[in-house]
C-alpha cells in the first residue's frame, strides 16, 4: 500500500532521513516511535510529498509519487491527522468535512452531509456540526479532524503526533477514537509517543533514530524483548511505571 | 485678500459648481479603473511573490521595489511625456488609470503578500494533504482567511488612491484637484481661494470618509463571526 525505497532527506546540511526503506500493508497499523528529531515526522510526511524526499520513491497503491501526481493521488489515496489539528477556522465544523468531499470528490451536497454527519457520530460530536473550531477544546478539534480525514474515505490515514498537542485529560478521547478507527481496515501509520495506544493497537512498530529505523517488530518483540541499545534506552526513559 | 470668506467668493463657486462636479467626476472616474487595475496587478504579483518559486517571487520583488522607491509623478510623467513625444499619447484619463493602477498595484501586492503570508503553514499543509492544488488551496482556504488581515491596509489604498489622482495635476489633468487649481488661479473665476480648497476638500472627504467607514464596518463583522458563533454555541449549551 505504502513503498519508501532508499528515501533520503535533507534540510540544508541537515542530513534528516538516511536511507529508509520501508513497507506498510493494506489495512496494517503501523506506529513510528521514537525521540523527537528522529525523523519519524520527516518519514510520514514524505508519504504525501508534504516533504519531498531529496532522493530515492516513494510508492502510494502501486503508482510513484511525484511531485507532478502528488495532488491527485494524494486526493485519492491518503489523508492526515495533524500536531496542530489544522482545522479551517473560517468555516463551521459540517464544513470543514464536507468541504473536500464537495470540491475534490465530486459529491453533491446531501451525499456529503450525510457522510460528514456519520464520521461526527464516529467520533461523537454529531452536535457541534455548526460551530467554528475556535469553539472546540483541542481533543474535540482533533476528532473533527479525524473526521475530517475519514470524510475523504481514503485508503490510508497518516496520523503525525495526533496527541502532542492535547492536554492530558483530552488525550484519551482522541486515543479511543483512533481505537475504534484501529478495528476497521483502514491502513494507519501513525507517529506518536503514546507506548500504550502502541502496545494495544499497533500491528508492527517502527523504532527510529537520527534518520533511520533501527528496530522494528510486533508490539509484543518491541516492549518485552528490545534488542537495539538504543531502543532500550528510549522505552526506559518513557515508560515510567 | 478681504474677500477671502466673502458671500461673493462662494457666490462664484455656486456659479461654477459644475466645473467641481467635473473635477469629481473626473477624479472618480480614475480612481475607479486605477482601482481595478490596482487589485489585478495586487493580487497577481501578490500570488506571485508568496508562490514559493524564487524566479516568479524575484519577479515579484523587482516590481515592487522599483515602483515603490521612485516617486508616481516621475512615473505619470515618464508614461504621459514619453508617450506623447512618441506621439501615442493615451489621453490624460487614461494615463492617470495607468499610472495610479501601477503605482498603487505594487503596494497592493505587498498586503496580499503579508495576507497570505500572516496565515500559518499548518492551513497550506492541511489543504494540500485534503489533495487541493494550488488554486483550490488559495480560493477556498487561504484567501477567505486572508480577507480580514488585508482588508484594512487595501482600504488605506484606495483611499490614497483616490487622493493620488491629485498628481494628474502634472499632466494638466481635469481632476478635481487640477480643476480646483485652474478655478482659483482663472482670469474670471480667480481669488476664491479659501472656499474653493475648502469644497474641494470637502468633496475628496465626501467620497473618502464613507469609503474607509464602510470597510471598517466590514472588516469588524468579519472578525465578529467567529467569535459570535462561539457566542452563540455556548449560550445553546447554557440552555440546554
Amino acid at each position: 500500500m505504502i513503498k519508501l525505497e532508499h528515501v533520503n532527506k535533507y534540510f540544508g546540511d541537515l542530513h534528516v532521513l538516511k536511507d529508509i526503506n520501508l513497507e506498510v500493508k493494506e489495512g496494517e497499523k503501523l506506529v513510528i516511535i521514537g525521540p523527537s528529531g528522529s525523523g519519524k515526522s520527516t518519514t510520514v510526511r514524505c508519504m504525501n510529498f508534504l516533504e519531498t524526499p531529496s532522493s530515492g520513491h516513494v510508492y502510494i497503491d502501486g503508482e510513484e509519487l511525484t511531485a507532478k501526481n502528488k495532488t491527485k493521488l494524494v486526493r485519492k489515496t491518503t489523508s492526515m491527522v495533524f500536531q496542530q489539528f489544522n482545522l479551517y477556522p473560517h468555516m463551521t465544523v459540517l464544513h470543514n468535512l464536507t468541504l473536500a468531499p464537495i470540491k475534490l470528490h465530486h459529491k453533491s451536497k446531501k451525499e456529503a452531509e450525510e457522510l460528514a454527519y456519520h464520521y461526527l457520530d464516529v467520533v461523537g460530536l454529531r452536535d457541534k456540526a455548526h460551530v467554528y473550531p475556535t469553539t472546540l477544546s483541542g481533543g474535540q478539534q482533533q476528532r473533527i479532524a479525524i473526521a475530517r480525514a475519514l470524510c475523504a474515505q481514503t485508503k490510508i490515514i497518516l496520523f503525525d503526533e495526533p496527541t502532542s498537542a492535547l492536554d492530558p485529560e483530552t488525550i484519551q478521547e482522541v486515543l479511543d477514537v483512533m481505537i475504534k478507527l484501529a478495528k476497521e481496515n483502514i491502513t494507519m501509520v501513525v507517529v506518536t509517543h503514546e507506548m500504550g495506544f502502541a502496545r494495544q493497537v499497533a500491528d508492527r512498530i517502527l523504532f527510529m533514530a537520527d534518520g533511520m529505523i533501527l528496530e522494528e517488530g510486533t508490539p509484543d518483540e518491541f516492549f518485552e524483548n528490545p534488542t537495539n541499545e538504543r531502543l532500550k534506552q528510549f522505552l526506559g526513559k518513557i515508560i515510567r511505571k | 485678500m478681504a474677500g477671502l470668506f466673502s458671500p461673493e467668493a462662494w457666490n462664484k463657486i455656486w456659479i461654477y459648481r459644475d466645473t467641481f462636479f467635473l473635477g469629481l467626476k473626473n477624479t472618480a472616474v480614475t480612481a475607479l479603473f486605477a482601482l481595478a487595475l490596482a487589485l489585478v496587478i495586487g493580487i497577481f504579483f501578490g500570488l506571485l511573490a508568496t508562490s514559493g518559486k524564487k524566479p516568479l517571487a524575484a519577479l515579484a520583488r523587482v516590481y515592487v521595489e522599483v515602483i515603490q522607491n521612485t516617486p508616481v509623478l516621475l512615473q505619470m510623467c515618464f508614461l504621459y511625456y514619453a508617450l506623447a513625444f512618441s506621439n501615442r499619447s493615451i489621453g490624460i484619463i487614461n494615463t492617470g488609470i495607468l499610472t495610479l493602477g501601477i503605482y498603487h498595484g505594487a503596494y497592493m501586492a505587498e498586503v496580499v503578500r503579508t495576507g497570505i503570508e500572516s496565515i500559518s503553514r499548518g492551513q497550506f499543509e492541511a489543504a494540500h494533504s485534503q489533495g487541493f492544488g494550488y488554486i483550490g488551496t488559495m480560493y477556498h482556504i487561504i484567501l477567505p482567511q486572508s480577507i480580514k488581515i488585508i482588508l484594512p491596509p487595501m482600504v488605506n489604498q484606495v483611499v490614497n488612491l483616490i487622493k493620488n489622482t491629485s498628481c494628474l495635476y502634472i499632466v494638466g489633468g481635469a481632476d478635481l484637484i487640477s480643476v480646483t487649481y485652474s478655478f482659483v488661479t482663472g482670469e474670471n473665476t480667480g481669488g476664491a481661494y479659501a472656499p474653493a480648497y475648502l469644497i474641494s476638500g470637502l468633496l475628496f472627504f465626501i467620497v473618502c470618509c464613507p469609503l474607509s467607514s464602510l470597510a471598517s464596518l466590514w472588516e469588524n463583522s468579519l472578525k465578529k463571526r467567529d467569535v459570535r458563533s462561539g457566542k452563540a454555541q455556548k449560550s445553546l449549551e447554557r440552555m440546554a
